[in-house]
């Protein structure tokens, strides 16, 4: 790879609460995501992979009660504590898919005019006429059977699945550099997230378009990510392709969290601790996965 | 072992609204085995969740009939059913008072079947409590500050506190973190041996029902697609829809997804199209 | 008893929910402001220097005078002390909140918990009944009251406690109507709790956040309403004292002697001021709470 990565996380730390009742919640999180790349981070809730998510997209409030230090860099947009700075320089560069997709869509607006809104963001002076026709040809490469019907509808009237790809529709309609997905389609059923995910991974093979995939689920990670980082208590424990985590996965939670889950193939449940000291053990990277050395 | 404790004849609910139909669930017929962990498996809209609040009698069926060892289950229910099929809910966040101590909790059931004596109450919480793995002293805490896990236990020894004979398990884990998961479904298992205890596990993970189930039901739009036991059907699924639900799950390891792989290759993925 | 091993105690919730409440600077005035005139109320006799002037006397050597060293706030048309009079028309307005809130209070709760729950004809019924009510302004309703019955203290309390219970009714149905969903109930359902228990003792007390903070500013309204009706003559008479009735009464001789319309008014402010400073602060406080 020759090009920056088009985010690198480095160094990040974050605590919320003051007066010296601070909680911390990252403890020095690195990571990046090049183009066409589909990368992701995994971990339990309250690992620390959402906030570190909504910390990249500049979505985290900033206030007295929140303290970031590190590094967050997109495109060569440096942003030390995201907030409104990256949220408002990266555009619609960076696009963002949630867990349930239709509490995302406004229930009081047909998706036409929500379809509108998020082409304008980035091209204010779009005619309707022009904007409902890219509309109907992203929800077309979404593989949403009648764009103009769906356009026309409310987005409870359409199922989840449904609602999953006009969501995904409206993020890469800006053809964003980077796409984050948090726990995506988990609020529905397996066949439909399979299919969400088919379409993420598509888009960063036509489009170039950089993947961070925010999962608690391992079997999603290994069907969907080229690389995959494993965050613990806010921590990153192991870093490393796919191929490697799932054939030899090094660090002793990865191994307890790969034996932890249940197999189609049999084999029961194994007797494990819920936690572990050893879980805490310091960061295992694999081989071909260090930092980009380029980036200064 | 093979005698039944729970026999679905004809089952069928069917809701109207405002002039509108929907048939929930249709001629579902099951004999479930006492003793066994059987798995009821689909996705939203299957009828899963239908079937259990029916046999939770939370609401009438409007075709066929229920036996519970040998009788007819009336619409109705009396406090001996009501003691007998228990229930542990999806959500542990929400299945515990936040404003009643644990023990409140698990010492209901007790106090509306009149189990023990009143004096001896207390005594049997600190033992159920100490059945699921939580110390006795949890209960006079609120459950605020435990955990989705350590909620889920407390909802489990709640259910055992009835003493039941089977228990309907509506995604007991699907909110809760892998490691988490694998130990209350040990606890589970645990459980169903030690008290000879029968479980309707509703889920829709695949994986949980090969690490647990004894049997597995496959419903798919309100009707009964296959039925079997675990191994038979992760063997040989007969039906297209079991093929394609086993085809979509994401698994972990090369072994799983060979199998997973076989089993696709029966039965073609539908291609993304319309109504998803 | 076992020692407390596992972490995260359980009474954490309360302690922050205290924390909340006295971190606001304005729910502690609040407090404070209800704390004396509680207390000037309660121990009235003992504090105020002419407990006397509470009844029909007259002292007409001292009629109308304007605030002065002898009477802090001046005196009414019948040459009583304002100030104590001021402190005993609290006292009538406390007992009068106190009286009609624990009468409406409970009737509109367990409407509302009923109707809520069992949902159904029940609740067509009952809570149909409670929107007739409030489609009524409350004034006018309670004013209809008073024009059939003779204006005394205790039908003044009854008219405004009929026009305060369906307030209750729709805050607890819509507690209860969220609440019903909740996991507990379904499982107190399940294990075959009867309705009573499930009404009272899983459903309620997750009402109480609800119910307190809305009888805290609604002490202040109630105060508010019962003057507005012995404002327009409707309500207690003379010569018990009043607060609403004293600034009818002075509005009369404004603006040479505006101290008789002007304490007893700036002593409703402050009153009902002060119970919703410390209604908000509650709310904020539950609400840090959960």
């Amino acid at each position: 790879m020759t090009r920056e990565p088009v985010l690198t996380i480095r160094d990040l730390h974050l605590a919320f609460g003051r007066w010296g009742r601070k909680s911390n919640v990252l403890h020095g999180i690195s990571l990046h995501v090049g183009a066409g790349e589909k990368v992701a981070l995994v971990g339990e809730s309250g690992s620390g992979k959402s906030v570190t998510a909504r910390l990249a997209m500049g979505l985290l409030q900033e206030s007295r009660a929140t303290h970031a230090t590190g590094s967050i860099r997109f495109d060569g947009i440096e942003a030390v504590k995201g907030g409104p700075e990256i949220a408002r320089r990266r555009g619609n560069r960076v696009a963002m898919i949630f867990q349930d997709p239709t509490s995302a869509l406004n229930p009081t607006f047909k998706i036409r005019g929500q379809f509108r809104e998020v082409l304008r963001s980035a091209e204010p002076r779009l005619s309707d006429a022009e904007a409902d026709r890219r509309a109907e040809a992203a929800l077309a490469e979404v593989s949403i059977p009648d764009p103009a019907r769906a356009l026309d509808s409310y987005a409870f009237q359409l199922s989840g699945g449904m609602n999953q790809r006009v969501m995904i529709a409206m993020a890469l309609a800006n053809r964003p550099e980077l796409l984050i997905a948090d726990e995506p389609g988990t609020a529905l059923d397996v066949t439909v997230q399979a299919q969400t995910l088919k379409l993420m991974g598509d888009l960063a093979a036509t489009r170039g378009t950089a993947v961070l995939l925010i999962s608690h689920n391992l079997g999603v990670v290994r069907e969907f990510a080229d690389r995959v980082y494993v965050i613990y208590r806010g921590r990153m424990v192991e870093h490393a392709t796919t191929k490697q985590l799932f054939a030899a996965p090094r660090h002793p939670y990865t191994q307890a969290l790969l034996s932890a889950i249940p197999k189609i193939s049999g084999g029961g449940l194994p007797d494990l601790p819920e936690r572990s000291p050893d879980f805490e053990r310091p960061l295992i990277v694999h081989e071909g996965c260090g930092e980009p050395a380029e980036v200064v | 072992m093979s005698e039944p404790i729970l026999e679905l004849n004809g089952l069928g609910k069917t809701f109207e609204a405002d002039g509108n139909r929907v048939v929930a669930l249709s001629d579902v017929s099951l004999t479930f085995a006492r003793g066994g962990c059987h798995a009821i498996v689909g996705e939203s809209g299957s009828g899963k969740t239908t079937l259990a609040n029916l046999v939770l009698g939370l609401m009438a069926p409007t075709a066929g009939e229920m036996r519970f060892n040998s009788v007819a289950l009336p619409g109705d229910r009396g406090k001996g059913h009501r003691r007998a099929i228990q229930l542990v809910q999806q959500n542990p966040l929400s299945a515990l008072n936040p404003r009643r101590t644990i023990g409140a909790s698990v010492r209901l059931p007790l106090d509306v079947h009149e189990i023990g004596t009143s004096s001896g109450r207390a005594a049997r919480v600190a033992e159920l409590l100490q059945e699921v793995g939580l110390e006795p002293d949890y209960a006079q805490r609120s459950p605020r500050g435990l955990s989705g896990g350590q909620r889920q236990r407390v909802a489990i020894a709640r259910a055992l506190a009835c003493e039941p004979e089977l228990i309907v398990l509506d995604e007991p884990t699907s909110a809760l973190d892998v490691l988490v998961q694998a130990r209350v479904l040990k606890l589970l298992e645990r459980l169903r041996v030690e008290h000879g205890l029968t479980y309707l596990f509703i889920t829709h993970d695949l994986a949980v029902v090969r690490a647990i189930a004894t049997t597995v039901s496959v419903f798919q739009r309100g009707r009964l697609v296959e039925s079997g036991p675990v191994e038979a059907l992760f063997a040989a699924p007969q039906a297209d829809y079991t093929r394609q639900l086993i085809g979509a799950v994401p698994v972990v390891t090369e072994e799983e997804a060979r199998l997973r792989d076989a089993i696709r290759a029966g039965a073609p993925m539908p291609a993304a199209g319309p109504g998803a | 008893m076992a020692a407390p091993s596992a972490p995260a105690g359980g009474n954490k919730p309360r302690s922050k929910a205290l924390a909340a409440f006295f971190g606001n600077p304005l729910s502690v005035l609040g407090l404070a402001i209800v704390t004396v005139i509680v207390l000037l109320s309660v121990f009235a006799d003992w504090l105020t220097p002419y407990p006397e002037h509470v009844g029909p006397i007259g002292d007409f050597a001292a009629m109308n005078m304007p605030p002065d060293e002898t009477y802090r706030l001046g005196t009414d048309t019948m040459g009583r002390d304002l100030f104590t009079r001021i402190v005993y028309g609290y006292q009538l307005s406390l007992i009068m909140a106190v009286v009609v809130l624990s009468i409406a209070t409970p009737v509109g709760v367990v409407v509302g918990l009923v109707a809520g729950y069992k949902g159904g004809w029940i609740d067509y019924a009952l809570m149909r009944i409670t929107d007739i009510f409030l489609a009524v302004p409350p004034l006018v309703l309670a004013m209809a009251i008073m024009g059939f019955l003779q204006p005394t203290l205790m039908n003044g309390m009854l008219a405004i406690t009929a026009m305060w219970w369906p307030w209750y009714a729709r805050l607890i149905y819509n507690v209860t109507r969220a609440e019903a969903q909740e996991g507990y109930v379904l499982a107190a359902e399940t294990v075959g709790a009867s309705t009573a228990h499930i009404l009272f003792r899983e459903i309620l007390p997750n009402c109480w956040p609800s119910i307190l903070t809305k009888m805290t500013l609604d002490i202040g309204f109630v105060i508010l309403m019962a003057s507005s009706l012995s404002f327009l003559g409707l309500g207690v008479q003379p010569p018990t004292p009043d607060l609403g009735s004293m600034v009818a009464e002075g509005a009369k001789y404004m603006p040479d002697a505006w101290w008789l319309s002007v304490w007893p008014a700036i002593a409703i402010l402050i009153v009902v001021l002060g119970f919703n400073l410390v209604g908000d602060g509650l709310r904020e406080a539950f609400e840090a709470e959960s």
